[in-house]
């Protein structure tokens, strides 16, 4: 192929300006008829659900019969409702717990394995697995395990000389073996993000930094816990989402339980929408997570920015 | 202040420091990171290891206290019984029918549209993908109430495609591949175009073979994702022979309580296609998360 591209001789078109539109709506067409499958569905089944998800939060339904109008009523109704104040701050619980938890021992997994020592390739794979079994494999996985008659982590206990324990049973653990669960699952992301992350920190820095006498930790304090800033905020977006989204597992092991003490919002979304049949006050729910989700979404996008024009 | 008198100090403690490391080293054959990461290994790994015996232990070695932590022989039973009496078998074929068709679709479809989007003028083009970029902030419960009543009047409810169609594509599979299609330089298309070849026959010859990365990242986080749902089939299915692998091995936990090995072997057919598959293309799926996790 040479460099300078041969000229092409096209037979002169009779009217220049009448073929170029032709040729533009041609292309247009081809580009509608190659984007509107997508544009259909994506569109079609986000706006029709919002709109009608708005105007279902003003209504009462029972998903069979006609709704009736109610105004504000089941966003005055969630204000007060016990229930829903339970499943926000076993929600808020959850994710304060979690979040944390999983960035700061998928960073020091992340930090152990981003050097040379021997079965880092094992390691990772251990470490990761668990985060492509799914929710309810883990649920069933776990509730076995977590059996308090048959389950092995009390023959464990019982081997050990410690009394055995309820774990999802008993209202004051459920929860936080509920976050225990998802650490075993979730930490394993947010190592393989943060070893991806790491792997792109300039070895030149790191070397820079030694020659001037840092030592290991304060290179770590210094040079590569702030270039992991942007990934860590993206991480802790994300996290937070995930997490304040839980529902599968809480499906699956305790169904809200023992005396609501791991009702989380999207369960309760669920259970008044699909249980109780009233779908109107669970879209009134549903909305009322979205706006919190939404609020954060734009706190940490903002506090990104900032990040990425200091760094720039 | 620090700067002028830290390289002094690690000058001083350089000689020191050496025959220390030595020492240590004599004392610990390997890397002390090990004594950290081997227990935490052991810790991930130990559920798996216990989800496997257990599936293949007899039910009364199980249902007794303090059950039995290693299988003295191996019972099939588990698995004849889930394999024979229940009705996983179905449910598989479900799982890997909508998986299949939901990955297949959004490889399509969004190579399609993904492409529109990055290479063709059309009007009203920057719109359309400012709102498709805009839905993928709307989390799924604000819209699985609607979605359900959606699909009731188009019949599908309680149907596989009530499964599919929600899914057919996501905005996630158009962009990430506009995206790819993007960084792939514009002259191998033009010289295609010149010799007068159709779009299509540009994009199937030219650009598709060149976006294996891509598409593999969307196929993969495609079947991650459809395969591992609970919650849409949860809500769409009510009838046992439409069930997918997830809600039928959670609906016949519920079921069958003390028979703890057939739950463990359905729970290992459940895993096992997800798990294969990231083993065998572990790369892939590790190199496909971070990508979009890093640039997301």
């Amino acid at each position: 192929m040479s460099r300078v591209p041969t000229p092409i001789t096209l037979p002169r078109p009779p009217d220049n300006r009448r073929a170029l539109r032709r040729r533009r709506a041609a292309e247009s067409a081809t580009a509608w008829t190659f984007v509107s499958p997508a544009v259909l569905i994506i569109l079609g089944l986000s706006v029709v659900p919002i709109v009608w998800s708005l105007l279902l939060s003003f209504q009462a339904d029972d998903l069979v019969t006609p709704s009736r109008w109610v105004g504000l009523d089941n966003y005055r109704a969630l204000a007060q409702d016990p229930h829903f104040s339970q499943a926000v701050h076993n929600t808020l619980l959850y994710t304060g717990l979690y979040v944390p938890a999983s960035m700061a021992v998928g960073l020091l997994l992340a930090l152990a394995l981003n050097r040379r020592i021997r079965f880092v390739g094992l390691y990772r794979t251990l470490f990761f697995v668990p985060f492509v079994v799914s929710s309810a494999a883990q649920g069933v996985l776990f509730s076995f395990i977590l059996d308090p008659q048959f389950g092995a982590a009390n023959a464990v206990l019982h081997y050990l000389g410690i009394p055995s324990q309820g774990f999802l049973n008993d209202p004051s653990q459920a929860l936080p073996v509920l976050v225990a669960i998802s650490l075993w699952s979730g930490t394993g992301f947010c190592m393989v993000i943060y070893l991806a992350a790491l792997q792109d920190v300039p070895a030149s820095l790191i070397e820079a930094a030694r020659l001037d006498g840092a030592g290991r930790f304060r290179i770590l304090r210094h040079v590569t816990l702030p270039t992991l800033r942007p990934v860590s905020v993206f991480l802790l977006l994300w996290q937070t989402i995930e997490a304040l989204q839980t529902f599968d597992l809480v499906y699956v092991t305790t169904k809200g339980g023992p005396l609501g003490s791991t009702t989380v919002i999207v369960y309760f979304i669920w259970e008044q929408a699909f249980k109780n049949a009233t779908a109107g006050y669970g879209a009134a729910s549903a909305y009322v997570l979205a706006a919190a989700l939404g609020l954060i979404g734009l706190i940490l996008q903002i506090t990104r920015r900032r990040l990425q024009g200091a760094t720039a | 202040m620090t700067a002028v008198s830290a390289p002094a100090a690690a000058a001083q403690a350089a000689p020191t420091a050496r025959p220390d490391t030595r020492r240590r080293r004599r004392r610990l054959p390997f890397s002390p990171w090990h004594l950290l990461l081997a227990p935490m290994a052991l810790l991930f790994a130990v559920p798996l290891i216990w989800l496997v015996l257990s599936s293949v232990m007899s039910n009364a070695e199980i249902n007794r206290f303090p059950p039995a932590l290693w299988p003295s022989r191996l019972d099939l039973g588990g698995y004849r019984y889930v394999l024979g009496n229940a009705m996983f078998p179905r449910w598989f074929a479900n799982s890997f029918l909508v998986s299949l068709v939901t990955v297949t679709a959004n490889l399509v479809l969004g190579t399609l549209g993904g492409y529109a989007f990055a290479r063709m003028r059309f009007a009203g083009s920057r719109l359309l993908l400012g709102l498709m970029l805009a839905t993928m902030a709307i989390p799924f419960q604000l819209t699985m109430i609607p979605t359900f009543l959606v699909m009731k009047q188009l019949g599908l409810i309680d149907t596989l495609g009530a499964l599919i169609v929600p899914s057919l594509v996501t905005p996630f599979s158009v962009f990430l591949l506009r995206q790819f299609f993007l960084s792939l330089p514009r002259e191998l298309e033009e010289a295609a175009w010149i010799d007068g070849c159709s779009r299509l026959h540009v994009l199937w010859r030219i650009v598709l073979p060149l976006s294996r990365p891509a598409l593999s990242t969307v196929a993969v986080l495609t079947f991650l994702s459809t395969w591992n749902d609970l919650t849409w089939p949860l809500i769409a299915i009510n009838h046992d022979t439409r069930y997918t692998l997830q809600l039928g091995l959670t609906t016949f936990q519920g079921q069958h309580h003390t028979q703890w090995a057939a739950v463990m072997a359905g729970n290992v057919i459940t895993v096992l296609p997800v798990l294969l598959a990231f083993l065998g293309a572990q790369k892939a799926f590790i190199q496909s998360i971070t990508s979009t996790g890093l640039k997301g």
